[in-house]
Formats: structure tokens, sequence, C-alpha cells
């Protein structure tokens, strides 16, 4: 079996910031990798990289077999178009920290959005299933509601059932519970924990530690656009060996 | 500080004021404007009616055929020339954001040359196109005259619509801006190429800032199109000018036009009114955010 995400060597600048050194990882079907490390570490950046907002400068990123931006032909690279670069998003979903639910269109509008106007599917059909992607996110109820009208972890929910009604094959979370009100936090997490036990692929950039220990099945430590530490919750959270991993749960804990 | 002793109202009922007489603050000055402004009203009132303006042919000609015919005129005008500026508008304002140079640069010659030059300028250049391309059309598929192809209406119209494209190109941009970037990365992250982000995501938003401007535009739109007259486009003005050329009722039939100007104007705005609320739909305290109140209820 081929791995969800293969990342090999990347690199990010940005100007004369180099944003990733160099990552190299693996992500298979169905393992939940959760991603830690201070701000400015790169995990955003990495995140980006696998579905394509940010394009990597350097190295490769394959989801579930595909070469992301390009196409190979023979011995040649062919830069993929935009509508291409669009195709080979589908294959995974995103969540934002900031929601960023469409603010003119309502839970169940934001929810139908892509797979109406971008996948094409029967509007009747995608609206049945964005009822019952509420209804597993615990808002059924609020289908009618805009953004501006829902609580922050209520829109992060409708964001996750947005992400999932395009079926993606990998879900990716950039600290999705990191602009929510300490009393929201846990409603979110119960949501991924929930799509985690279903067998979801998922890399989580998340500083929620407790959520990691629990969930993942792997845990990475970022730091200055590098991978320090990989391993399993119990050997990188509990037992870390590197000094900066140590220094770093321990300023989050404190 | 620290042994303050606790306030005591002493006796109580010396703090009382509700068997007191309230005089209430007089404002002389509202009073004296008011008077002032009222009193000048009806001194205009009062000329208005006494002055030499034959009240009955306002209404003769109020809807005279001609002036019906000219007020048509002006509102199709009026209509094709946004409809033209605004479809230039989105346009430019696309080619002003974007990456390539030569889109960058094409749009911002295009904004600094029809913003830069008088309108009634653009319309002569429009309609005297014939003096420097007598013939015009694609070789091999049509040609024609000059000035068979620009007649008035269609040099009003370019003249009018091209120039408010430069405006508008404005206002889209500044719309475009005020969408918040993580709405396009969504866009993005559900698999929408970019022509469908604008068109779904972007634009639908940048509309409540864009409305309020461009139906300032309108309404001066509908004025504009009076400039047309020195082209011969016979619009309401011009059509109203014609009459009083040949009866000399000059000010009767100014009055007929700026009263059917002021008519199209408050529809319009009644119209942009509601146009507004439309777009207002998921604005944070929004009234008219109804589905929303039921799904709280």
């Amino acid at each position: 079996m081929i791995p969800m995400v293969v990342a090999v060597d990347v690199v990010k600048r940005f100007g004369s910031f180099t944003a990733l050194t160099g990552i190299s990882l693996a992500i298979d079907k169905g393992e939940v990798l959760c991603v830690v490390g201070p701000s400015g570490s790169g995990k955003s950046t990495f995140l980006r990289c696998i579905n394509q907002l940010e394009r990597a400068d350097e190295g490769a990123i394959w989801v579930d077999g595909d070469l992301c931006g390009f196409r190979q032909k023979g011995e040649v690279l062919v830069e993929l178009s935009d509508h291409e670069v669009a195709r080979q998003r589908l294959q995974s979903g995103m969540v934002f920290q900031r929601f960023n639910l469409f603010a003119h269109l309502t839970a169940l509008g934001n929810i139908i959005e892509g797979p109406v106007n971008v996948q094409k599917r029967p509007r009747d059909a995608a609206t049945a299933e964005a009822i019952a992607l509420l209804d597993r996110v615990g808002l059924a109820e609020k289908r009618n509601a805009y953004p501006a009208d829902l609580s922050g972890g209520q829109q992060q929910r409708v964001a996750i059932a947005r992400a999932l009604a395009m079926k993606p094959k990998l879900m990716l979370f950039d600290e999705p519970t990191s602009a929510l009100d300490p009393e929201l936090v846990g409603e979110v997490l119960q949501v991924m924990r929930d799509l985690a036990h279903s067998g979801m692929t998922m890399i989580v950039v998340t500083h929620e530690l407790g959520f990691a220990r629990e969930v993942a099945n792997r845990v990475v430590f970022m730091d200055r656009g590098a991978v320090v530490e990989s391993g399993s919750p119990q050997d990188v959270l509990v037992n870390p060996q590197h000094p900066r991993t140590r220094d770093f749960i321990a300023a989050v804990l404190s | 500080m620290a042994d303050r002793p606790a306030t005591r109202l002493d006796p109580p009922n010396a703090y009382s004021i509700a068997h007191l007489k309230l005089v209430r603050r007089v404002f002389y000055g509202r009073w004296v404007a008011a008077i002032l402004i009222l009193a000048a009203f009806a001194f205009v009132v009062h000329a208005f009616a006494n002055g030499q303006i034959a009240w009955k042919v306002v209404g003769q000609f109020f809807a005279a055929k001609a002036i019906l015919a000219g007020l048509g005129n002006t509102i199709i005008m009026t209509l094709c020339a946004m409809a033209l500026g605004i479809a230039l508008g989105v346009l430019f304002a696309v080619m002003a954001m974007s990456p390539n140079q030569v889109l960058y640069a094409v749009a911002q010659f295009y904004i600094w040359f029809f913003r830069g030059t008088p309108l009634l300028l653009q319309l002569l250049l429009w309609f005297n196109l014939a003096l420097i391309f007598p013939t015009m059309g694609i070789p091999g598929l049509f040609e024609a005259r000059t000035v068979d192809l620009i007649s008035p209406f269609v040099a009003t119209l370019l003249g009018l619509g091209i120039n408010q494209g430069a405006y508008t190109a404005e206002v889209v941009r500044a719309g475009i801006l005020s969408v918040d970037s993580g709405q396009t990365e969504a866009a993005k992250a559900i698999g929408m190429t970019r022509l469908t982000q604008l068109r779904r995501i972007v634009l639908p938003q940048a509309m409540r800032v864009i409305i309020p401007p461009v139906g300032n535009e309108v309404i001066s739109m509908v004025k504009l199109t009076s400039v047309a007259s020195v082209i011969q486009y016979s619009e309401i003005l011009r059509n109203a000018q014609t009459i009083y050329y040949a009866n000399a009722r000059v000010m009767e039939l100014l009055i007929v036009a700026a009263i059917w100007y002021l008519v199209v104007v408050t529809v319009l705005s009644i119209g942009q009114h509601f146009l507004e609320r439309h777009f207002a739909r998921g604005q944070r305290g929004n009234p008219a955010n109804r589905e929303t109140a039921e799904a709280r209820a």
C-alpha cells in the first residue's frame, strides 16, 4: 500500500527567510499525524504545501501517488494549470485556524458550495449529504444560520463538515482550535476525535498536546523549519529525547 | 481612606425630587432657525407661484410624446452605459490586480486616460472618429463607413460606458480588496479555479462595498446622459430644448425635465436600498438574516 502523503526534502522560502529547510515525511493511509512545535517553526507552511496553497521551492510531495503541482511526461516535469491544481486539491480537505467560512452563505450553503459548483453534483443529493454532515457535527438545527451568527466552535464544526462534503482522502487541520475561546475547544476536538476513529487520514497542526497524546498515531515535533523529533505520542510528548522538544513541552504545559 | 464612613441619607426624604415642578430647557436657537428657514421657503414658493411660469404649460408638456421619448432614451442610455461601465470595471479591476505586468499596465493606462480627460471631450472624440478612421471593420469579413457605424447612440454609449468603466474599475478593485484573503484560500481548498473563486465567493462579498458607490454613479449617469445632447443624442434634456426653441417656454420645459430626472433618481434610490439589503445578508446583526432567527428559535 502506498502512503497517503510522501514529502521528500521540501524547502520553502519567503524572500530571504527559509520556512522549511528540507522536510521528509511519509504518512500512511488511516494514520493520524499531529505536528507540534513553536510558532514560526514551519508547521502550517508544510501543511499548506500539501494542498498547494503554497508551492514548495525544492523537493516534492506526493498525495496518494500523485505528484503535487506537476505531471511527469517521460523525462520532463510539466507544471500543472490552475484547473489541474484545483482538481488535485480535491484530494485533501483543509480546516483553517480562522474557520474561513464563506460569510455570504448559510451553514448549509457553505457545505454544498463545493459539491454543487465544483464537483457538479446534483443539488438535491448534495443538500441531503450536507444535512447528514451537519447532523454528524451536531449542528443540524443551524443549517440556515449565517457564519456571523454562529459561535467560533460552531463555525469550525461547519468548516469541518464543508471539507468532508468534498469526500477527501485526507484531512488537513491548521491549528483548528487556536482561535477558539477555551470553553469551545472541546466540541471541535470531539468532532475531530470521531473523524479519526472513522479511519480518516489526518494531519493536524495543533497546540493541543492532550489531543495529540490521545488521538495521534504519530507525533512530529518541528522547529526552525525542520523535523526535530518524530515518533509515538509517548516517545515525543512524554519522553522527548531532544532538548528543544523538552523545552517546548515544558513551556506549553507550564 | 480605610476608615471612610458608609454614606447615610439623613433624613432620607431630604433627597426626594418627586414633588418638585420640572421646567424643561427651551431651545431658542432651534426655533429661530426653523422660523427663518420656513420664511425663506415660503418666499421661494411665493416667488415661483407669482413668477412668470405658466404651470399649465408644464402640465401640458409633462407627458408630451417628445418628452417621454427623450425620457425613454435617457433610461435606456443609463442602463446600457452603466452595464458597459460595470462590465469594463470588473474586467479592468481584475486586470489591475493581475500578476501579469502587461495586463496591469494596460489597466493602469485605461484608468489614467479615461479618468484624466473630460467626458465631453471623450464624447466628441468618439462622435468624430470618422475623421481619423473613415472606414472600420474586420478585413475580409465586413467593412462599413465609420459615419454610419458611430451613430449618436453608439458614440454616447462608448463615451459614457468606457468613461464609467474607468471609475467603476477602482470601485470594484476596492471591493475585491475588502474581502478577507481567507475566503479565497477556503475557496481554493475546496478545489475552485480562479474564475469560480471570483464569481462565487469574492464578488458576491465585494458587492456590499461596491454597491453604494456604484449606486451613486448610476444616479450621476442618469444626469450625465444630458451631456450627450451636444452630439445630437435625443435624450430628455435635448428634446425639452428642441421644444422650447420652438415655443419659447424655456423655464417650463426645464422644469418638466427636472421633475422627470427627480422621478428616475428617486426610483433608482429605492432600488439601491433593496439591493444593498440583499447583499448585506450574512452580516453580523443584520435583521434581514431572518432564517437565522428561525434557526435560533
